[in-house]
């Protein structure tokens, strides 16, 4: 019964979006602008209802109702609770309809909290919004259908092993809200663009959504980053898959947009470049989608294959992307180009910002995509891995970097070169510090890596700067959002260039009773148990560890044997130090009766994520700090 | 107008880049799924190797032993490999037609190999033992089992990924026939 | 590389009897050492095709460490050892495109972009400064 209730929902969720479409259609004629009044109750019954049909599947995975195909074919009633329910999401069809789930989401909470945006964009952007979630509902409903029946089935085949973990309840929900927040983005482009208003009062309206999404999808790619990290094995934090890369396209393009808006909003300037970046930044997020879910592309975090449905999803972006681009070659001619500015200005480095970003961007499209383009074209099978995007997007990255420095602190419009220099006098000073310490101390490391500290130490000195002299009580709450955000940057970029130039390696293979270094630590394999676990048999290495003269400790890295499917995880264990993390795996028997060991010594790496998680804490004082300031500026005329 | 068309055109180009995207997307999913990894070395000769036997009474297997003059079949396999155990059957259909096979045992001990041939068969001339995996990597062949066709001068002609199967028998057959 | 070749031929006519196992036992040499661990992370694993064959626990990924470590320990260079696997296996099990015509999009494109966005920005500029 739950099974079909939650299609039944499913199916009216779409009848709203349809209705709400048609609406915002109609009521784009003036003499008829009063519809438009029903679009907003629309959208918010729509979310309604989509929201209990998603319920629904989470229903029937929790009870492992195994006459529903999807539960018996991704679930097994043996898994813990919490693997049942974010089950929901670790296959195809689930994640599909979490997808459609927050996209509807999204527009119910436009349609009931947006209320600076011009009427008639409003209503514009919502129709947009029903539009998108229209094709996915029918993907939904015609080729993926989360609540079709099967009969005879006892228990289920179980859930990839690999996503038997916390992070699959955490990781595909925000990462999801994230790529479909900037749904949002999208469908007030095309409004703007349908209702000609494309101006400061506008870029306004937007920010905080874009804000909001691009949070969500910092912290979704910051997730996704250390969960990969503890559970592949590998001891990597970002390995260029296509998938990762999936991720990062959507997010360099919301951070060119999140700059280049605040031109628009402050200066009125980049009209027509906003424009597109919020309708490239959604684009890549269904561009995301589709490379992920289609199979077109071979990937480590390998999930459905189906062509059949990578053409129907093909369709859909086809539709929606080149529309929406449509629109914008025939519109923005109108759309005039905005106040002028100087080469030496906030404007400038923005510009430059969104300059060397786009390019970043077009490093990871072209490195991700063109392997593919060329086995369609002569069939030569070629890799395109890390050695590339380090070598192509690092140096830019770096000037992209330092550029983050000077730019906060130069003046709108025009500034003079000499007086930004003196502005970034702690700054440089800090970098020259750094260069000092690293000359005297670290050895002999790669440029980049190098690079990357002095980078760093600039910009965390020069990402404080805006706080100068400011009474820090009175200081605005975007403007500490901007301070956080750059800072972990600045974090972040520390702990990269930390990780790759300090990190101690060893891979070898051992027999019980034989120890091994890595960094400062001496790593002693004193043997194997055995482990039950709920659905697997778990191998644990017993590692002893320690570090000088120091207590030694005990270190239990997992070999897990799960039954459902069968397959053969790595678990990780990892010791977290104030100055970095040591990160042991045990790998498989070795013909010759030795145990793989992997074994790393990574100082600071956990700045990566601590500066990730600094920069989505940023954006979301930055947000607060607008919608804040809308609320005050609204309450005082009335 | 001049500066004006211009414009026009550049606001075009994003449609038309992300046009040309999804013909590759297209083309890419219209592409069968293959996640074969070919050998770059079919045509070129074979590289040097000597494996000791792997079983008693059988010789070993190496690069000078394919130079005779007469093509021969160059069989990867390994007695843990399951799908292995099919195409015995075919193989010893081979060796009663006249064809000569050499085996190379990966990753294997003599004992489990006179369990595996004992219980499919022995279709092999000749089987080394390689506990390293040098002769695939050295072929670029990248799983058990797989079937080179060597003419012969020691020249690789054909690669075989996967099991033989009766259908194949054939087309390996015309290749030797060729290779002669 | 003809140096390179001749040394692999060595090696498979010396076959598993080889008496150093440099499987999975670190070289003495530390910069060597790590030149082999830097090789095996851009070599891409023929059996788990997503991984890298320092990441893999297939056994022949195994094997193909046991090959890089032994032919770094006798002083090959790593981008030899690269050019002769894929010699093997194509372009596909390199993870580091080697730059040919076929490959020149993977820079060019982001050039394009570079001098494009550039392009457009001078422009603005310039009808500023009027």
């Amino acid at each position: 019964m739950i099974a079909e209730a939650g299609l039944a929902a499913l199916w009216l969720g779409a009848a709203m979006a349809l209705a709400q479409f048609v609406l915002g259609l109609l009521a784009l004629r003036p003499a008829q602008a009063a519809l438009g009044r029903a679009i907003a109750p629309v959208a918010v019954v729509q979310g309604v209802f989509v929201g209990l049909s998603f319920a629904c599947l989470i229903a029937v995975f929790a009870r492992s109702d195994m006459s529903v195909l999807l539960v018996a074919s991704n679930s097994h009633s043996a898994k813990p609770m919490i693997y049942k329910i974010s089950g929901t999401w670790g296959n195809h069809e689930g994640s599909m309809l979490l997808w459609v789930t927050i996209l509807a989401l999204a527009g119910a909470t436009i349609a009931l909290f947006e209320r600076k945006l011009r009427a008639d964009t409003k209503m514009a952007t919502l129709a947009a919004q029903a539009a998108i979630a229209l094709g996915f509902y029918a993907f939904l409903l015609f080729a993926s259908n989360p609540f079709a029946r099967i009969t005879g089935v006892v228990d289920g085949q179980g859930l990839n092993p690999l996503l038997q973990d916390p992070g699959l309840a955490f990781h595909p929900p925000t990462l999801y809200a994230g790529y479909v927040g900037m749904s949002a983005a999208f469908s007030f482009a095309v409004g703007a663009l349908l209702t000609r208003n494309v101006g400061p009062e506008f870029a306004r309206a937007m920010r905080p959504w874009i804000l909001g999404a691009w949070v969500l999808l910092t912290i979704g790619i910051v997730a996704g980053s250390y969960w990969a990290y503890y559970t592949l094995g590998w001891g990597g934090w970002w390995f260029w898959d296509p998938v990762e890369n999936a991720s990062l396209m959507p997010w360099l393009a919301a951070t060119a947009l999140i700059h280049s808006v605040t031109v628009l909003a402050t200066r009125d300037g980049l009209r027509a470049w906003t424009i597109m970046l919020a309708v490239l930044a959604f684009s890549m997020s269904m561009i995301g989608t589709f490379l992920v879910r289609s199979g077109v592309l071979t990937s480590v975090h390998s999930f459905a294959v189906d062509p059949q449905r990578g053409v129907f999803i093909l369709a859909l972006l086809a539709i929606y992307i080149g529309g929406a681009l449509t629109l914008f070659a025939l519109r923005v001619g109108t759309v005039s180009e905005g106040t002028r500015f100087d080469v030496v200005s906030r404007e400038a480095a923005l510009v430059a910002n969104n300059l060397l970003l786009t390019v970043i961007l077009v490093v990871v499209l072209a490195g991700t995509l063109w392997p593919l383009a060329l086995e369609g074209l002569n069939g030569a099978k070629i890799s395109v891995g890390a050695p590339y995007f380090n070598s192509a997007a690092g140096p830019l990255a770096l000037i992209l970097m330092a550029l983050l420095a000077a730019g906060p602190l130069m003046r709108w419009r025009s500034d003079r070169p000499g007086l930004v220099l003196r502005r970034m006098a702690p700054a440089v000073l800090a970098a020259g510090l750094a260069s000092l310490l690293l000359a005297l101390f670290a050895g002999p490391i790669g440029i980049l890596p190098l690079m990357g500290l002095v980078v760093a130490a600039l910009v965390g000195g020069a990402s404080i700067a805006p706080l100068w002299k400011r009474k820090l009580a009175r200081t605005p709450l975007f403007t500490w959002g901007m301070v956080v955000a750059h800072l972990g940057c600045a974090v972040s970029l520390a702990g990269m260039a930390s990780d790759a130039a300090f990190t101690k390696e060893n891979l070898v293979a051992v027999r019980p009773g034989e120890a091994r270094n890595v960094g400062p630590f001496e790593v002693t394999f004193a043997g194997l148990r055995d482990v039950p676990g709920p659905n697997y048999a778990s191998l644990e290495g017993v590692l002893l560890v320690r570090k000088g003269a120091g207590e030694p400790f005990v270190m239990l890295p997992h070999l897990r044997q799960f039954s459902d499917p069968p397959m053969l995880t790595n678990q990780a264990a990892i010791r977290t130090f104030w100055n970095g993390q040591l990160y042991l795996t045990i790998g498989e028997k070795e013909m010759e009766g030795r145990w793989l060991l992997r074994m790393w010594w990574k100082p600071f790496v956990t700045f990566i994520w601590l500066g990730g998680m600094m920069m989505a804490l940023g954006g979301g004082l930055a947000m607060l700090g607008r919608v804040k300031r809308d609320l005050l500026a609204k309450a005082r005329p009335a | 107008m001049k500066p004006n068309m211009r414009r026009g055109m550049i606001l075009w180009l994003p449609l038309a880049l992300v046009l040309s995207l999804f013909i590759v997307f297209w083309r890419g999913l219209m592409q069968p799924d293959d996640h074969v990894i070919a050998s770059q070395m079919v045509g070129k000769p074979l590289p040097e190797f000597a494996f000791p036997a792997a079983m008693p009474g059988q010789p070993g297997v190496a690069a000078a032993d394919f130079r005779g003059g007469e093509p021969r079949l160059l069989n990867v396999f390994a007695s843990w490999c399951l799908p292995c155990i099919a195409e015995v059957p075919v193989l010893m259909r081979m060796k009663a037609m006249g064809v000569d096979i050499a085996g190379v045992a990966i990753h294997d001990t003599t004992p489990a190999l006179e369990k595996f041939l004992g219980q499919h068969g022995n279709p092999y001339s000749r089987i080394g033992h390689d506990s390293g995996s040098r002769l695939q990597i050295a072929l670029g062949s990248s799983g058990v089992p797989e079937t080179f066709v060597i003419d012969g001068k020691g020249t690789i002609v054909h690669q075989h990924i996967g099991v033989v199967g009766e259908r194949d028998i054939a087309k390996l057959l015309a290749l030797l026939g060729k290779a002669r | 590389m003809r140096a390179a070749l001749a040394f692999a031929a060595a090696l498979l006519l010396a076959g598993p009897v080889v008496a150093q196992d440099h499987a999975e036992i670190s070289l003495a040499d530390p910069a060597r050492e790590q030149q082999a661990l830097d090789l095996m992370d851009t070599i891409r694993c023929v059996v788990c095709q997503g991984q890298p064959v320092s990441g893999s626990d297939a056994p022949m990924a195994g094997d193909m460490r046991r090959i890089i470590r032994e032919r770094i320990a006798a002083g090959d260079k790593p981008d030899d050892i690269r050019a002769w696997l894929v010699s093997r296996y194509g372009d596909w099990v390199s993870f580091k495109p080697v730059v040919k015509p076929a490959t020149l999009p993977l820079w060019l494109l982001p050039l394009a972009a570079l001098l494009g966005g550039l392009w457009l920005v001078m422009r603005r500029l310039r009808l500023r400064k009027r």
